[in-house]
């Protein structure tokens, strides 16, 4: 029963991503190509919300549902992994117009072909998995 | 009511509307990151018995594929009860390019919804090489990429950036490099194949 809420985020997450078009991908090839504002103004108000809502947050020492306090953990510094990985993620983005979240809100859709996407996706992660060691980080 | 949401939301409605699935993530005591899910999906499948990455108690991850298969349901949902009267409103000069590449923009809803072009994403087009490339190459870059630089969209450009992370904007400024790459000059490219 503890994952009835998670169902319910998902849901409202599943119709924010639709009803924004984030999940578009006419709107992430208009995105990269700098021709409207509508995705950066998406992200750019998420980021300035999101800001205000973590910094509150934080300074509150806001407990979660379970009466623990919420930690939010920095991210381990390095720039390789970051923009190596990123830049690979950016690729593979702006082919498919599908990041990990509209990807499967899109199959929600009936956009069958996303399964290919999830499915290499999750070999794709896989194969990181297995060459990690050999990569900078 | 169904109506007034069946519109296309405002850019402000929805980013916000973001922040308050990240806030409720966070105060259920999880976190607002969607890629890891992958990482659940190798780790389930048994991944964990060869490759350490993957070992780790997946069970503890399980919340997030909820999450996510919640996020099915709501794309369902979206376009069954909530359409929009017209498809997606893309930019005219967005339109001429995408073209000139033979990819058309749905000006009606009986041509499409704007969502997913048909040219790419429809099943009777799955035999070209072309769309077999973007969607196995593509995918498998996401995969790849996101777990690399430890987070997608979800998890850099709006928790982490959210957060002051400075690696979080170095991972969206790889984004930035890959998707205009991909977008200006390998993609048109692509899509000439046939």
């Amino acid at each position: 029963m503890k994952y009835i809420k998670y169902i319910l985020v998902g849901i409202l997450f599943g119709i924010v991503m639709t009803k924004s078009e984030a999940v578009s991908w006419f709107r992430i090839q208009e995105m990269f190509r700098f021709e409207s504002f509508h995705m950066y103004g998406i992200i750019g108000t998420a980021v300035i919300f999101g800001a205000i809502v973590t910094f509150l947050m934080k300074r509150s020492k806001m407990k979660n549902i379970s009466g623990e306090e919420i930690n939010i953990p920095s991210k381990d510094f390095s720039i390789p992994r970051y923009l190596i990985g990123g830049t690979i993620f950016g690729l593979g983005w702006a082919m498919t117009g599908a990041c990990p979240g509209p990807m499967f809100t899109l199959l929600g859709h009936g956009i069958w072909a996303i399964l290919i996407v999830i499915a290499s996706a999750t070999l794709g992660t896989f194969v990181y998995g297995a060459v990690r060691n050999k990569l900078p980080h | 009511m169904i109506e007034f949401i069946s519109q296309p939301w405002h850019w402000s409605i929805s980013g916000a509307m973001i922040v308050l699935v990240m806030f409720l993530l966070t105060w259920f005591g999880g976190s607002f990151g969607v890629s890891s899910n992958l990482r659940t999906l190798c780790a389930i499948g048994g991944a964990g018995n060869k490759i350490s990455f993957f070992n780790y108690d997946w069970k503890s991850q399980i919340w997030n594929l909820v999450f996510i298969g919640g996020a099915v349901i709501g794309g369902f949902i979206a376009t069954t009860y909530l359409m929009s009267p017209e498809p997606v409103q893309i930019s005219v000069s967005t339109q001429a390019a995408l073209a000139e590449v033979g990819i058309s923009t749905p000006q009606t809803l009986s041509e499409g919804t704007g969502y997913a072009p048909s040219e790419i994403f429809g099943i009777s087009n799955l035999g070209s090489v072309a769309n077999l490339i973007i969607l196995i190459v593509g995918g498998f870059l996401i995969g790849f990429g996101t777990r690399y630089a430890g987070g997608c969209t979800s998890g850099h450009a709006i928790s982490g950036l959210s957060n002051l992370q400075l690696p979080s904007l170095i991972a969206v400024i790889g984004f930035f490099i890959g998707g205009l790459a991909m977008t200006w000059f390998i993609l048109p490219v692509i899509l000439q194949l046939s």
